[in-house]
């Protein structure tokens, strides 16, 4: 404003009124875009080696266990052995990886091209690695739902008593206290010893899916539901006291628009890590019913189930046991990996 | 001991009755719930029989009358009724006669994983970014990512099909090795990672550069300021080690047919001995909730630091 040989003077220097040259204009303009806190955290995320490979992983894995029972020759729960109208053909059971069964191995003679078990099959004569990848899609499937409804359930609850206070939350605390001082596993397994009996799902939409697993994501539902809750509670209380949800109350907004358009979006990260961790839980759990027999319903199988019949045959069979082991230790490993490497890209109070 | 202390230690011990409560409640009530009843599974019973049964155990009584008899006679007997299917005998004789064995491999394992998972954390701590660290958080990565049924058949395959090292059978001598190691990995693992992040806390403090810089010497920095107060996170972890510690038993007894109250538990769910299923989750869940209380009571007695509210 001021020229600068006459740093008292009270005369303007019209040379501070020239237009800007292109030099100063490039010097303003902005040299990269600007990013949001969602690209920062993706950003982070992918320089972290370990978290990008987990992720690939969990991607590649989720694919293969959606499109390979779709292209894929045999059929999970198809007994190779047993024909209508014929014997069984007991030479399809227990069969080692690559082998054929007796009709499979005429039919070859006879100049067919067929599709190798590459993990042979069951004691009941089923290709065992479409078993495998059918498991995979369950396991996640179980996983990846249960913390959907742990979600929902844990956002809505956790909101309304973080953002009403006082009495509201008393009592939901008080229910979540409880709640999480019972012992999950026990309880866990106790609704589902019952539910399997009580739940009547014939005739019902839900019938294909099983009783065993709806009462399974019932039972997440009712128990689980609590530390997430708490969670976004303990985010709620602190941010109702910003000034933007003042501003919002002031000019009349519900108490659900601030839940929804002010507080949850500013949770979102703590909410994705914790759903993120929430998933390898749920398939740990799930693997744990189905070894004490209160997963999936047979013949659908899962990895925990697959595993614990492979037990029986252990010293003869044990690829059996040990190809679902380590798909489940995969997944649940990269998704831990991929959790911790979200909450290192995510969590504000670690980029301050 | 403070009032408020006194008031905090009233409400935690009221809280737990409160929930064992609840769960007798809920167990006895879902229970009934089941259609059918206990004896719907044997079949060929005659009307007779089963009017007989049925009045034998107590189940023609109104509900609420079993409910209040039921729990009248845990409180002051400390009794759950008759097994159903093993005839003849209590629940409660069971469920004690498998403690001597569970509680055995039980706090074996707890005490190993606490000793080894609190050396190993001060380790990797103390050796932080070194090959040592990065391959004990490797590790134990590895054995918290691993459900507690595989790791006990891998051990098995391994070492006593295999090798032929130990025996497979758990009643057998030596053969509870294998059935603690499997238990103790995954909580060992977890104490070795919550140590190492606590000290790691801990060792950034002032007072320990106060320590440092008024002559200190080292090992006495690390046991007498670090790992005494990065201890305190790990208590509170003792409540969850057991409530891990008796489902994990579950799967493990099953494994390695130790004739502990897990394997009774699951052999009760598959047979339907209701009795036993009710008995043993209300004993089992009456403990961890306890432990619980202990260890957050605990915790707060070592830290003076922490409010009570």
């Amino acid at each position: 404003m001021f020229s600068a040989n006459k740093p008292f003077s009270m005369h303007l220097d019209p040379d501070a009124f020239l237009p800007a040259t292109e030099e100063e204009k490039a010097y303003i303009s902005k040299m990269r875009p600007s990013s949001t806190f969602f690209r920062d955290g993706c950003k982070r995320l992918l320089r972290n080696k370990v978290a990008t490979v987990s992720l690939i992983l969990i991607i590649l894995i989720t694919i293969a266990s959606i499109v390979l029972p779709m292209v894929w020759p045999y059929r999970y729960e198809a007994m190779l052995g047993v024909r209508p109208g014929k014997p069984v053909d007991s030479s399809y059971n227990n069969l080692a990886p690559f082998q054929w069964g007796k009709s499979e191995l005429k039919r070859i003679e006879a100049g067919e091209q067929l599709f190798p078990h590459i993990f042979g099959t069951d004691a009941h004569g089923r290709d065992y690695f479409i078993r495998v990848v059918y498991g995979t899609r369950i396991s996640l499937a179980v996983g990846f739902f249960a913390s959907i409804i742990v979600l929902i359930i844990g956002m809505t609850i956790g909101s309304i008593a973080g953002y009403f206070g006082g009495k509201v939350d008393l009592i939901i605390m008080r229910i979540v206290d409880i709640i999480y001082s019972l012992p999950d596993m026990l309880v866990i397994i106790l609704l589902s010893v019952v539910l399997n009996k009580t739940l009547n799902v014939e005739n019902t939409i839900f019938a294909k899916i099983g009783a065993n697993i709806i009462s399974m994501f019932i039972v997440f539902g009712l128990l689980y539901w609590v530390s997430m809750s708490r969670l976004i509670r303990g985010q709620i209380l602190s941010l109702r006291e910003q000034e933007y949800v003042l501003s919002s109350q002031a000019t009349g907004a519900s108490g659900r628009w601030i839940i929804r358009k002010h507080l949850l979006p500013n949770c979102i990260s703590v909410i994705i890590i914790s759903t993120a961790l929430q998933i390898p839980n749920a398939i740990f759990t799930e693997s744990f019913l189905s070894f004490l027999g209160l997963g999936v319903n047979a013949p659908m199988p899962s990895l925990g189930s697959l595993a614990s019949d492979a037990l029986n045959g252990i010293t003869s069979y044990t690829y059996r046991l040990i190809i679902p082991a380590v798909v489940i230790c995969l997944i649940v490993l990269s998704l831990n990996l991929f959790g911790d490497g979200l909450r290192d890209a995510f969590d504000p109070k670690l980029n301050a | 001991m403070s009032s408020k202390m006194l008031f905090y230690i009233v409400k935690r011990i009221l809280l737990a009755i409160l929930t064992i409560w609840i769960v007798i409640t809920v167990t006895f009530f879902v229970m009934h719930a089941v259609p059918g009843g206990p004896f719907m599974s044997e079949k060929a019973i005659s009307k007779e029989a089963q009017a007989a049964l049925e009045a034998k155990y107590g189940l023609d009584k109104p509900l609420m009358e079993q409910y209040v008899t039921y729990l009248r006679d845990i409180v002051t007997k400390f009794d759950f009724g008759p097994s159903l299917k093993q005839r003849g005998r209590m629940v409660i004789d069971i469920i004690m006669d498998g403690m001597k064995t569970s509680a055995k491999l039980g706090v074996i394992a707890a005490c190993s994983a606490a000793v080894l998972g609190i050396v190993l954390g001060a380790v990797a701590a103390i050796r932080r970014n070194t090959v040592l660290d990065k391959t004990i958080m490797v590790i134990t990565t590895a054995f918290v990512s691993m459900p507690s049924f595989i790791m006990g058949s891998f051990l098995l395959i391994i070492f006593s099909v295999r090798l032929g090292w130990v025996p497979a059978n758990g009643a057998s001598q030596g053969g509870l090795i294998l059935p603690v190691i499997t238990l103790a990995l995954y909580p060992m693992s977890y104490i070795t990672r919550l140590t190492r992040s606590s000290m790691l806390d801990v060792l950034g403090q002032d007072y320990i550069r106060t320590a440092r810089a008024k002559g200190v010497s080292y090992w006495r920095i690390i046991f007498g300021h670090a790992l005494k107060n990065s201890l305190i996170p790990v208590i509170t972890y003792f409540g969850p080690m057991l409530a891990f510690i008796v489902t994990g038993s579950m799967v493990v007894e099953q494994i390695f047919a130790v004739p502990g109250i897990g394997r009774q538990f699951v052999s009760s769910i598959t047979n339907r001995d209701y009795t036993m299923i009710m008995g043993t989750t209300i004993f089992l869940a009456s403990l961890i909730v306890i432990m619980n209380l202990v260890s957050d009571l605990l915790y707060k007695v070592v830290d003076p630091r922490i409010e009570f509210d």
